[in-house]
């Protein structure tokens, strides 16, 4: 049967199992909305920016593991959508993107809402596609999703001519892909991973320094099974949360610049750095010259070109995380001798002292402002039970949610990690939410951050997508002010946000509700009500402005070396005073 | 150190920018960089000469594997191989220089392509450091124009046993 290209479309999507997409129309892609706009299979989420809909794309993908979908027009919408297409790439999220293009006789002519969309998106794909002809589009969109989901996973664009919309072809949905530019290495060579069990077995002070591929590859049984199986401790970076329990006693929690003192002093005082579907980024590495000095390096990953691209490795394998880790613990298994926890003990001994001197630590006075972390620990208390879904912004809080939300599985877990992409919590939320209808779904933003994307509460209000948005709202870029604190002399450029809006107000503008916690007495009876609210709601809570996050390895410096703590010179006002951080009455201090 | 990368990719829209705005997006360096279709006009060979050291050489090759329209790579310089390069070298000869000119071209065993009553336009093919020396040679009389075609390279097949091959990198993504 001959079908147009925009029934081809939602013909193919249906193919891969698409339930929703997220989508704002223009001029070129009408005809794919009028198709969607008459069927019930695929339901469309209207955004009110194109980057929303990319995000919400992107919040779906990591939530399910299965590829979000935008669908976007020319010009503009497609240079919006360039942010969250960026940060997928990063965080290796299998998105599939769908733009709209000017009619093929215009291509290169200048057009009205023309952009170069292929060469834009270039950079920031793992691959993307111009379909010439209607007859290619079937075809063409499986290969999208192949490739998106496939290997290590990525954002993929496929750019639709207006006319390739319009015009007929016959339908046929390919049943398999064969591209031969592209042959993912799943299984790992036996032979390196006999040498990594080996490596293992010798090893004295060990450590498991796991990434998002973990996540990515739903390898999170065989990470736990491996660690208990061996008494390795594990540290997790900030995309691998939720991939290893939290409150497991062997997590030592995330590492890296904001990372826990004992995750970061295990991987400098280490023999042997068993890394999971991490790539070395130099927020975790530090100072490379100086990153874990005396250990042999075992790296596991998909990605050949991850290995061995900022640091040296002795053990590298190639493959999918759960694969390789499956063959590794099989042959553990069988050579693993005597009790793993006696031999381990002088490790876990050292570990465990690094753990008490230095835990994760804050003060909250309970007649002084709330403290960020303090709203974070509460709202992470508060709905341990009920598995949240969890994303952020990025900043401050961010930091402080990956220290002190204690995430039991994976996929939990929605942050921007690699682009560090302010404003993505909300939209990506929005995504998680939108798969799953039934979850609780909570996003932590900063007031910087959330006001990047506020646009999308009408969205969600319509949509009917209940997100519980809390804005840990210091009135400023807090993590700009804080390396201003420590590098800038204290001098906040551009950083306060002064004329900050009452985000309670802004919310029921948008038809969601607002709620705002000012006293560390409301603080649980506040999150329970916001809960209790079915619809999105954002939360304010003004919160202590100068509370710096630590630990900190300072850009450049090495993993020993972290700041615990604000240096003793530095000028702030104290969070204990009677005057309460209410709109107006903040103190800019200035060195 | 300097390496002529040999790789066959697809024959099609934006193949090649793909692997130019990698080197450029990567801040890796490209010499030189050489494209025409195979046997197979769905295929096309391009070698690109580049430098850096030895871990920077072990990304390029890693990434270029992984862009998917790429579909083998080879490290030509790792073992035995051929490299040519043609260059077309327009000479601007007065009369007493004429005869000069055609001798030189005789050395090097090029082509007078083109004629006119003040210029011959010399085609030369051979290794770098042959083009650079007729370059040298001709500058003398007044090189007009110079193009270059760029580097093309081919492993050399063995003489005698089989393990001096050139290695080709397993195709991983």
């Amino acid at each position: 049967m001959q079908l147009t290209g925009a029934e081809i479309f939602l013909e193919s999507l249906k193919r891969e199992g698409v339930k929703t997409i997220f989508a704002l129309p223009g001029g070129v892609v009408l005809k794919i909305f009028d198709v969607l706009h008459q069927q019930k299979d695929v339901e469309v989420i209207l955004t009110r920016h194109e980057q929303g809909a990319g995000f919400m794309a992107v919040g779906s993908a990591k939530a399910t593991g299965k590829p979000g979908v935008a669908l976007i027009t020319s010009g503009p919408g497609m240079t919006n959508v360039i942010t969250a297409l960026a940060d997928a790439y990063m965080d290796s999220v299998p998105i599939v993107v769908f733009s709209g293009q000017v009619p093929t006789a215009l291509i290169g002519n200048d057009a009205f809402q023309e952009a170069d969309n292929i060469g834009l998106s270039r950079p920031c794909t793992k691959y993307n596609f111009l379909v010439k002809d209607v007859n290619d589009l079937a075809a063409t969109i499986k290969e999208a999703f192949y490739i998106a989901s496939t290997g290590r996973p990525g954002p993929v664009l496929v750019d639709i001519p207006k006319d390739v919309s319009m015009d007929k072809a016959e339908f046929k949905y390919p049943d398999s892909v064969s591209i031969r530019g592209y042959s993912p290495t799943y299984d790992g060579s036996k032979w390196k991973i006999k040498q990594a069990a080996e490596a293992i077995a010798k090893a004295k002070r060990p450590i498991l320094y796991v990434g998002g591929g973990v996540v990515f590859s739903g390898a999170s049984k065989e990470l736990l099974e491996l660690a208990e199986m061996t008494q390795i401790p594990v540290d997790m970076t900030l995309m691998a949360l939720g991939g290893f329990p939290g409150n497991h006693p062997l997590s030592l929690g995330m590492l890296g610049m904001h990372g826990t003192y004992v995750a970061n002093m295990a991987m400098h005082y280490s023999d042997l750095v068993i890394a999971v579907g991490a790539r070395f980024d130099d927020r975790v590495t530090g100072k490379v010259s100086e990153f874990c000095p005396q250990a042999k390096v075992i790296h596991i990953d998909i990605d050949p070109t991850s290995i061995r691209k900022n640091v040296h490795v002795d053990i590298p394998i190639v493959g999918d995380c759960k694969r390789v880790l499956v063959e590794l613990n099989t042959i553990l298994q069988a050579t693993v001798n005597g009790n793993q926890r006696d031999l381990r003990k002088p490790w876990w001994d050292q570990l465990h002292a690094w753990q008490t001197e230095h835990p994760l630590q804050y003060d909250q006075d309970p007649e002084g402002q709330i403290k960020p972390q303090y709203l974070i620990e509460r709202v992470y208390k508060l709905t341990e039970g009920l598995d949240p879904i969890v994303s952020t912004d990025v900043g401050q809080h961010q930091m402080w949610t990956a220290q002190f939300f204690k995430l039991a599985n994976p996929r939990t877990w929605l942050t921007s990690g690699g682009l560090g992409t302010m404003g993505f919590g909300f939209p990506a939320a929005m995504g998680a939410q939108a798969a799953y209808r039934n979850r609780l779904v909570l996003c932590i933003a900063g007031d910087g951050s959330f006001q990047m994307n506020t646009q999308e509460l009408v969205s969600a209000v319509v949509a009917k997508l209940p997100v519980k948005v809390f804005v840990i709202n210091n009135r400023f870029h807090g993590m700009v002010r804080q390396w201003q604190d420590l590098f800038y002399d204290g001098r906040y450029a551009s950083s306060y946000l002064d004329q900050y809006p009452d985000f309670v107000k802004l919310a029921e503008a948008y038809g969601a509700a607002g709620v705002r916690i000012e006293k560390v007495g409301d603080v649980d009876a506040g999150i329970q009500e916001a809960l209790s609210i079915d619809g999105p709601v954002v939360i304010d809570v003004p919160v202590y402005q100068y509370e710096n996050c630590y630990p900190m390895i300072p850009a450049g410096g090495s993993n020993h070396e972290m700041l615990l703590g604000d240096p003793p010179d530095l000028k702030k006002p104290s969070p204990t005073g009677k005057k309460s951080s209410q709109q107006g009455q903040d103190t800019i201090l200035t060195a | 150190m300097e390496h002529i990368i040999s790789l066959s990719i697809e024959n099609k829209f934006g193949s090649l920018s793909r692997v130019a705005g990698l080197f450029s997006g990567r801040g890796f360096n490209i010499e030189s960089l050489s494209v025409a279709p195979t046997l197979d006009p769905s295929i096309s060979m391009m070698t690109i000469v580049t430098t850096g050291e030895e871990r920077i050489i072990e990304q390029i090759l890693k990434q270029l594997n992984k862009v998917i329209d790429v579909i083998k790579v080879v490290d030509i310089s790792e073992s035995e191989y051929v490299e040519r390069e043609t260059a077309l070298i327009k000479v601007h000869t007065r009369p007493e220089d004429r005869a000069e000119a055609l001798r030189i071209a005789d050395i090097f065993r090029a082509n007078v392509v083109d004629s006119s009553p003040t210029s011959y336009t010399i085609e030369v093919t051979g290794d770098v450091p042959k083009i650079q020396a007729i370059i040298n040679l001709l500058q003398p009389l007044g090189i007009k124009e110079l193009v270059r075609t760029g580097r093309v390279a081919m492993g050399r097949e063995p003489t005698r046993t089989a393990s001096a091959q050139s290695r080709p990198l397993a195709k991983v993504n």
